[in-house]
């Protein structure tokens, strides 16, 4: 299984299981086992030390064998625990889903409550229990988890807030259930995860309690034994015959360490984040490993991108996310890349700078150069001062690519001062001067707003003018307006436009949308499945589209002013680029699709519009 | 021809606890109070930016949401959102995150059944006949009823979520973004499954966009919304075409379009106003090129301009 595997890939926690396993067989068959009576005293044999014949670990104060003691010990200490951290989870879980999911005043009360009980030190309030019910296992037991319940309550409420907010929530009461039907059903089934890890975490920790209050003599009481009585009654022996406190320490010190390793090893192995690899920490490059396929300098444009290709390892699968794309930009010029979802064009974005994240990304073939320099073959110091100096990005969301510690002055100086030795004021008037140049009114006031204290077109106005702090040659904005309403979009396509003409600037645009390609760009190249399927200057594209994917997908935009209409639309869905099919990867879902699309290499064809197919909507120059 | 659905003077205002021991509450009025009415087989398509109410609304029609003020009345009778069964048979919602609205621990199935078994406590024989037919009518097959909707692409997952909302039999279904979250070539696969639903199932549709172009296509009528009021309704081929609120010109003229020259359309500031601390008069008047001192003063009522329009605006463009 699955889980299992990922378990044991952890050997610590590994460890744990097997010294837990172990622990918990003895104990299931202590009773089958040919040891002494725990119980019956023998004041003669007082103080064997062990191996001492007849009494494998020796005798204690009153001459009972200790190896029976401690496997009958461990029985109890064990139960009670489990027992324990069961009673809390459950009634702790109830009270965090119940005021997690009604919110609002009920959560309000019940978490009032439970910070009053998380208030009292939980010796204390473990004391009052047992001094309330008086001394006895059992009411141990109930001590140690009344004193848990907030730790549960806590965790699960916090896990319930975030579930009960989700759309599957409103969908079900749609449907027509009630609440309790909802917590049953719908949520429980959400958090059980979260409550088994956290039970399984804290197991360990109610064992010592409990092991806490028999040492006390409020637990356990004589002559049964458990682990906490066992030290209790040991601890005046302590310097003249250790070894019936030392005996059941270990064994408290097995356990509860056995319990966390295999407790941490069940929390990472559960927890999604970590199954998908995005718990590892990625290299500061991309790893690149091309052989010696390295195309030669064909000297187009200021950045130029030769027969590039990038895959994820992950796994068994290899997912050829770009393949051989080839692509140049001049200064002053708008190359547009436009795909679905999935199509590459955000890893071929990414792979310029060796920002794909490896693993699992990998540059398997081709080249990226800047005024004919490779930047895959550049060393890391190298390609960091060219990050952002001459090649800078401008990502799709401004608020999570903006830190929201930083005031946003601040996070430009820093922005210009890797590159740059300026001194502070100056700094302060270059971050002032960009605010301006992206037309942020009142720009000596703004540097000093934090991320949220703007609107999101602000933002993206920000991170423009973060992409050109360092006066780049070429900017690459990925998704730049997908994220904003349409009127601050047309601002900041107005905006784009102007830079690049001022500035002389070189533009790669990723987007879905052919309007915006249209309005910005000169030239557009279009991706599907990892490749370029066509390439050409906007308007031949717009006006003539040759690759028939080109031609259905734009049919599928509606267009404002068509009032209203059936609209176009593609069969299938577009391919994982795990599992590409031979030939045209768009020959599935083509109504001209013919035998010989299906194999082989489909070359991409033309000198000034160029095309990825046999049998194209429009002969292409 | 009786109102399939009818909104009278509805307003949300969010309150702001000041805390525990807070003294004066503060309210941030999501929406504004509006008045419309939805014909039987109409689709109404309700556009606005973020923070325009769009998604309070909605929330507000399928009673996930109490309104602060006003009446909702389906089919001549007011809302009664006492017994969900009665009211989940009327009206369903269609989220806009296809993927986040199914319950990653069930089965397409179960989710399936959860309207059959508890709007019209079907026996299992009864759902299984009912479910066959509603995958037929979306084009699923049938074997995805026993898979997880981790397991689903997102046009697959959203089409799940067309049939869970036909699967209660509703009089109205409001369609909260719904292809929003889809790549372009699969949007319009689910808009032209949903139009053909409606006149399969004599529905009534709500359709919730940000895309004004979407929004126009499967439209009858359109409200424009604006800081949660209400700032134009009109014909579907009027409203962009010939706008008469300056704010629905603006957005006309924001959509990118294929061969319009880039320009930033005419508008002064682009800041929303503070909801917690709104101004006096029209809401749009900071944006607005046409404000005087008037729209900074009143706030203008919805009058009719023109065939089947209304609009809200002091200086509204001619033409």
């Amino acid at each position: 299984m699955n889980f299992v595997r990922l378990i044991f890939r952890n050997r610590l926690a590994a460890l744990g299981a097997v010294v837990l396993g172990l622990i918990l067989l003895f104990v299931i068959i202590t009773p089958l086992l040919p040891l002494q009576d725990p119980d019956v005293t023998n004041t003669a044999d007082r103080f064997l030390p062990p191996f001492s014949e007849g009494h494998l670990l020796g005798t204690d104060h009153l001459g009972r064998d200790l190896l029976a003691r401690l496997l009958y010990g461990t029985r109890v200490s064990l139960a009670v625990g489990i027992f324990a951290a069961l009673i809390a989870g459950t009634i702790g879980s109830a009270i965090g889903i119940v005021a997690g999911y009604f919110g609002g005043r009920t959560d309000n009360v019940i978490m009032r409550g439970v910070d009053m009980l998380m208030a009292f030190p939980y010796i204390l309030l473990a004391l009052a229990i047992v001094a309330a019910l008086g001394p006895g296992l059992f009411n141990a037991l109930i001590a140690v988890a009344a004193v848990n319940i907030p730790f549960f309550a806590r965790n699960i409420r916090g896990v319930t807030v975030s579930l009960a907010g989700r759309e599957f929530i409103d969908a079900a009461r749609l449907a027509g259930m009630g609440h309790t039907r909802i917590i049953l059903t719908e949520l429980l089934p959400n958090v059980l995860s979260t409550i088994v890890i956290a039970m399984s975490t804290t197991v360990g920790w109610m064992i010592l309690e409990t092991a806490g209050l028999s040492f006390l003599g409020l637990g356990s009481q004589p002559p049964q034994a458990d682990l906490g009585s066992m030290l209790g009654e040991a601890r005046s022996q302590l310097i003249t015959d250790p070894h019936t406190s030392i005996i059941p320490g270990i064994m408290i010190f097995l356990i509860v360490m056995s319990i966390n390793l295999l407790g941490d090893g069940v929390r990472d192995a559960l927890d999604p984040r970590l199954r998908s690899g995005a718990l590892t920490r990625p290299r500061a490059q991309t790893l690149v490993d091309r052989g010696d396929d390295v195309p030669a300098d064909d000297q187009k444009g200021i950045l130029n991108l030769q027969r590039l290709s990038t895959q994820f390892h992950v796994g068994p699968r290899i997912y050829k996310a770009v393949n051989e794309v080839s692509l140049f930009v001049k200064p002053g010029e708008c190359v547009g890349v436009i795909g679905e979802s999935g199509s590459g064009k955000s890893v071929t974005a990414l792979s310029v700078m060796g920002l794909v994240p490896s693993p699992p990304g990998v540059v398997t073939g081709g080249a990226v150069r800047y005024e004919g320099e490779d930047l895959l073959d550049m060393p890391f110091e190298k390609l960091r001062q060219h990050r952002g100096d001459r090649v800078a990005y401008i990502f799709q969301d401004p608020l999570s690519t903006l830190h929201p510690l930083y005031k946003v002055g601040d996070q430009l100086k820093e922005a210009i001062s890797v590159h740059h030795k300026v001194s502070d004021k100056e700094l302060t008037n270059r971050a002032i001067d960009l605010l301006k140049s992206v037309r942020i009114p009142n720009a000596e006031n703004r540097v000093r707003n934090y991320p949220h204290e703007m609107s999101g077109g602000m933002r993206q106005r920000v991170g423009i003018a973060m992409a050109l702090a360092n006066d780049p040659e070429v900017i690459i904005a990925d998704e730049p307006t997908t994220a904003l309403d349409v009127t601050v979009q047309a601002q900041i396509l107005a905006l784009l436009d102007d830079l690049r003409r001022e500035r002389g600037l070189a533009i790669v645009f990723i987007t879905h949308d052919f309007g915006v390609v249209a309005q910005l760009c000169d030239r557009v190249g279009v991706m599907y499945g990892g490749k370029i399927v066509e390439e050409g200057s906007t308007t031949d594209i717009l006006d003539h589209p040759a690759h028939p994917y080109t031609k259905r997908l734009m049919a599928c935009v509606p267009e404002l002013g068509g009032g209203k209409r059936e609209l176009a639309a593609i069969p299938g869905l577009p391919p994982i680029v795990s599992d590409l099919p031979p030939g045209c990867a768009f020959a599935p879902r083509c109504d001209k699709a013919t035998e010989a699309c299906k194999q082989g290499e489909i070359t991409l064809d033309g000198s000034a519009h160029k095309v990825r197919c046999i049998h194209p909507e429009e002969e292409v120059a | 021809m009786t109102a399939a659905l009818k909104v009278d003077n509805l307003a949300k205002t969010f309150s702001i606890s000041g805390g525990l021991f807070g003294g004066q509450k503060a309210g941030v009025r999501a929406i504004r109070p509006m008045s419309f009415e939805v014909q039987t087989g109409e689709t109404l398509g309700i556009v606005g930016e973020s923070g325009c109410g769009k998604s309070t609304l909605a929330r507000m029609l399928v009673g996930l949401l109490e309104p602060t003020e006003g009446t909702i009345e389906i089919e001549g009778k007011a809302l009664d959102n006492a017994d969900p069964a009665a009211f989940g048979r009327l009206i369903q919602y269609m989220f806009q995150d296809p993927v986040s609205s199914l319950n990653p621990r069930k089965t397409i199935k179960q989710i399936m059944e959860a309207p059959l078994k508890r709007l019209y406590g079907m026996n299992r024989a009864e759902r299984d006949a009912r479910i066959d037919e509603i995958f037929d009518s979306v084009n699923l097959r049938p074997e995805f009823l026993e898979r997880y909707p981790h397991e689903f692409s997102g046009g697959q997952a959203q089409r799940i979520g067309v049939a869970r909302a036909l699967a209660a039999a509703p009089r109205i279904i409001i369609l909260d973004e719904p292809v929003s979250a889809l790549d372009v070539s699969v949007q319009a696969q689910v808009l032209n499954l949903l139009r053909r639903l409606k006149d399969e199932f004599n529905l009534t549709y709500l359709f919730i966009s940000h895309d004004l172009a979407v929004v126009e296509a499967v439209s009858d009528r359109i409200v424009v919304l604006y800081f949660g009021a209400v700032v134009e309704i009109g014909r579907a081929e009027e409203v962009f075409s010939n706008p008469k609120h300056p704010y629905t010109k603006l957005l006309a003229d924001s959509a990118p379009v294929v061969g319009r020259p880039l320009k930033a359309p005419e508008q002064k500031d682009s800041e929303l106003p503070d909801p917690l601390n709104p101004p006096p008069g029209c809401a749009f008047a900071t944006r607005c090129p046409r404000a005087t001192d008037i729209c900074r003063e009143k706030d203008p009522a919805l009058e009719p301009m023109g065939k089947d329009q209304f609009a809200a605006c002091f200086h509204p463009l001619e033409g």
